[in-house]
């Protein structure tokens, strides 16, 4: 009996033991592919479970940090992206553009200010792989930085830029995620553009199995970050343009009605700008006729409306509340250099 | 049941099962923006978004992007979408969903356009009302009503004043009728630009720079616009100084025009009402700027004037030289003006009695100095053939 009792015990520490075991290796909850391929829309980010530490912004299992090689530019927050392969599935290449996403992938993207210690984070936006199709999703995070609340009207708010301008920044509506990832009227990622992404992380995903194959025009476009006053400026304009304006200024874009296409690939210069003159531009135009004049930065509607921040002249229309003077001066030179 | 009520359930539900239309009631005050915005994204195919009376005041634009979505007011003087301390987005209103009414509201004050639908077929406007409330100023939004890329559009009953380009435009979008409409002090009444198949018909076109304008474009993803029909307007008082932004295509109207035809292939005008244009009643010229896009037709072609009351006009011209050509005309011009530009014969042509004087250019881009102004000496044409055009019956229905 005693004997009996003490093999009982043994056979529950060794239970316990494997259960302690097991969860050291299972770790925290996985991502929930149940959220991300569900109709709707959680109200937590947390119900996702991208993320194991939040404020430390921490991946869990199948979830990939990347960054692009030139990034949209968003009043100069920091932004911490990632992509979410469910278990067995992988990305697969497309030329230099956008990577192939599977049905219950995700992409996520936290944008933050500060540095260190004092970096907050505001939002954290999300592009769900459902079904039927891409669905964008807004998360506006909390004061104590433990979690982010749905918030599909948007909202704004007040904070200091790096470059230390106070402005009331926006946090887009469900509806204007899709004015900016829609092409033909479906939502569609953006930025994951093999061009776009560096080749030596298109490998490490390889590598990994999250990926089929390294493309061919794999990260082409500049890297923004590492540019130097010398650089050219042609290829870091129309890379620029290209991440900055294109989701809109393409066929079947937000934009598409403008005429106006600013794609890395188009070659026809009238068509990216060169003396075309405005369609719908109304005062945006600001007493100027054409989008882009050689040699006269400005004279060109592009980089005047690049150059404000007042809405119904500012380009982007979204996702801005102050001057990118960087961006500003790499097409301001763009401009002027062009014969 | 007001749904809004339930949202926080419906958000963790999946709300995937087919569900009657329904009704959500929005009213101003706290939060009115919010709960708005809010609204507009979680409606169903067929809802019904009621704004209550009163005034929201809006930071940021509005966007509705579901198909079959009415949303209406207590009224165009009643319930008012006050932009004025808009601090972003390029519109007041931007619909992106097919089959979609608006009605019975107001639009003040937005920053950029007013209410904007792109690649939204079927739409529907009646009686909104979109208003800079300072008047005509250059710093005024654009486009009052603003539909773009769609097919099927009806704008009604409504009223636009003080946009700095087109009170009403409709742009690169085909069955088209805005009807019943009163656009003042604006530059340009009502455009239509790169589109097919519009009715425009029994508005009134006041005291705006330019009355009623129809565009055709080079360079455009929708080109070869045409087959419109201008019936039936009051076209009057058009003498308000362009304040349209320089770069701007209507910046080059001329104060005191009443229809502009420039481009386009087949227009008729008839039945309409025209007094105190000071420029002229009716204009038909070429596009006169360099272009490169071979799609493009400069030409104004098979354009026709039929009978129209013509009142006083042409009588002070916003013309080079106009002394002398006033003084040529015994003090005020005749009510047509034409470029004398014409493709073969597919230029103007005018109904029995409609008089008019010509430029007598030649070819598109002439110069001006070129022009060797006469009466016009067109034989009259009498009888023609012009074909249906206009928004399908079911949208007027929709609203009745």
């Amino acid at each position: 009996m005693k004997r009996t009792g003490a093999l009982l015990l043994l056979t529950a520490c060794v239970a316990l033991g494997a259960g302690i075991a097991q969860a050291d290796v299972i770790g925290p909850p996985p991502v929930s592919d149940a959220a991300i391929r569900g109709e709707g829309f959680p109200a937590k980010l947390s119900e996702f479970a991208f993320f194991t530490q939040y404020r430390p912004q921490m991946p869990n299992r199948g979830v990939h940090p990347y960054t692009l090689n030139t990034p949209l530019w968003s009043d100069g927050a920091d932004k911490l992206r990632f992509i979410y392969l469910p278990q067995g599935t992988q990305l697969a290449a497309d030329g230099e553009g956008l990577l192939k996403f599977p049905v219950g992938a995700a992409i996520v993207k936290t944008f933050a200010f500060g540095e260190g210690a004092d970096r907050k984070l505001i939002e954290t936006r999300v592009l769900l792989h459902r079904v039927d199709g891409w669905v964008a999703l807004p998360y506006r995070w909390n004061a104590e930085q433990t979690d982010a609340t749905l918030a599909l009207g948007g909202g704004r708010v007040d904070l200091t830029t790096p470059a230390g301008e106070a402005i009331s920044y926006a946090i887009p509506n469900k509806n204007q995620c899709k004015t900016c990832h829609s092409k033909d009227g479906e939502v569609i990622p953006i930025g994951p553009k093999a061009r776009n992404l560096a080749a030596s992380w298109l490998g490490e995903m390889v590598r990994e199995g999250a990926l089929d194959r390294v493309p061919q025009g794999a990260g082409t476009l500049p890297v923004w970050s590492a540019r130097k006053a010398g650089d050219p400026a042609a290829p870091l304009a129309r890379a620029y343009l290209d991440v900055n304006c294109a989701h809109c200024h393409q066929p079947g874009g937000g934009a598409s009605n403008s005429g106006l296409d600013l794609r890395w690939e188009q070659a026809d210069p009238h068509a990216y700008g060169l003396m075309k003159r405005p369609v719908a531009a109304g005062r945006g135009a600001g007493d100027r006729d054409f989008s882009i004049v050689a040699g006269h930065p400005d004279k060109s509607i592009l980089l005047y409306r690049m150059d404000s921040t007042e809405p119904g002249v500012a380009m982007p229309e979204l996702g801005k509340s102050s001057v990118d003077t960087e961006g500003v001066a790499v097409v301001r030179r763009w401009i002027a250099e062009m014969k | 049941m007001n749904r809004l009520a339930f949202a926080a359930a419906l958000l963790a539900s999946a709300a995937a099962s087919p569900l009657a239309a329904e009704t959500h009631r929005v009213a101003p005050g706290e939060g009115g923006a919010e709960r708005l915005q809010e609204a507009l994204i979680l409606a169903k195919p067929g809802d019904v978004i009621e704004l209550g009376e009163g005034r929201f005041t809006l930071t940021d634009g509005l966007s509705l992007d579901v198909d079959r979505v009415t949303v209406r007011g207590a009224g165009m003087d009643k319930t008012v979408l006050d932009f004025t301390g808009q601090q972003g987005a390029g519109e007041g209103l931007l619909v992106t969903s097919d089959e979609v009414t608006l009605r019975d509201f107001a639009v003040e004050n937005p920053k950029g356009d007013g209410i904007k639908s792109k690649g939204a077929d079927n739409i529907v406007y009646h009686a909104i009302r979109v208003e800079w409330t300072g008047g005509p100023k250059e710093t005024n939004g654009a486009y009052g009503i603003y539909p773009v890329e769609s097919t099927g559009v009806l704008v009604q009953n409504s009223k636009v004043s003080g946009a700095s380009d087109a009170g009403i435009y409709v742009g690169q979008s085909r069955d088209i009728t805005v009807q019943g409409n009163v656009v003042e002090f604006n530059v340009a009444g009502i455009e239509i630009e790169n589109s097919r198949g519009a009715l425009v018909e029994g508005n009134v076109a006041r005291r705006n720079t330019g009355g009623l304008l129809v565009f055709d474009l080079p360079g455009l993803p929708v080109m070869n616009g045409g087959s419109v029909i201008l019936r039936g307007n009051a076209v009057k008082d058009n003498d308000t100084p362009n304040f349209a932004p320089k770069g701007n295509i209507v910046a080059s109207v001329r104060r005191g025009t009443g229809v502009l035809v420039m481009a386009n292939d087949g227009v008729l005008v008839e039945g309409n009402a025209f007094d105190n244009n000071p420029t002229a009643h009716v204009m038909v010229v070429a596009y006169v700027q360099p272009f490169e896009d071979p799609r493009y037709n400069p030409y104004a072609r098979n354009v026709i004037v039929g009978a129209n009351a013509f009142g006083r006009g042409g009588d002070d011209p916003q013309i080079e030289g106009k002394e002398l050509l006033l003084a040529a005309f015994g003090g005020a011009l005749p009510p047509v003006l034409w470029d004398g530009v014409a493709q073969g014969d597919t230029g103007l042509r005018v109904a029995r009695g409609v008089t008019g004087w010509t430029l007598g250019l030649t070819r598109p881009g002439q110069s001006l100095e070129e022009a060797r102004p006469g009466p016009l000496t067109l034989a009259p044409t009498e009888s023609w053939t012009f074909p249906e055009v206009g928004a399908p019956k079911a949208l007027a229905a929709r609203v009745k």
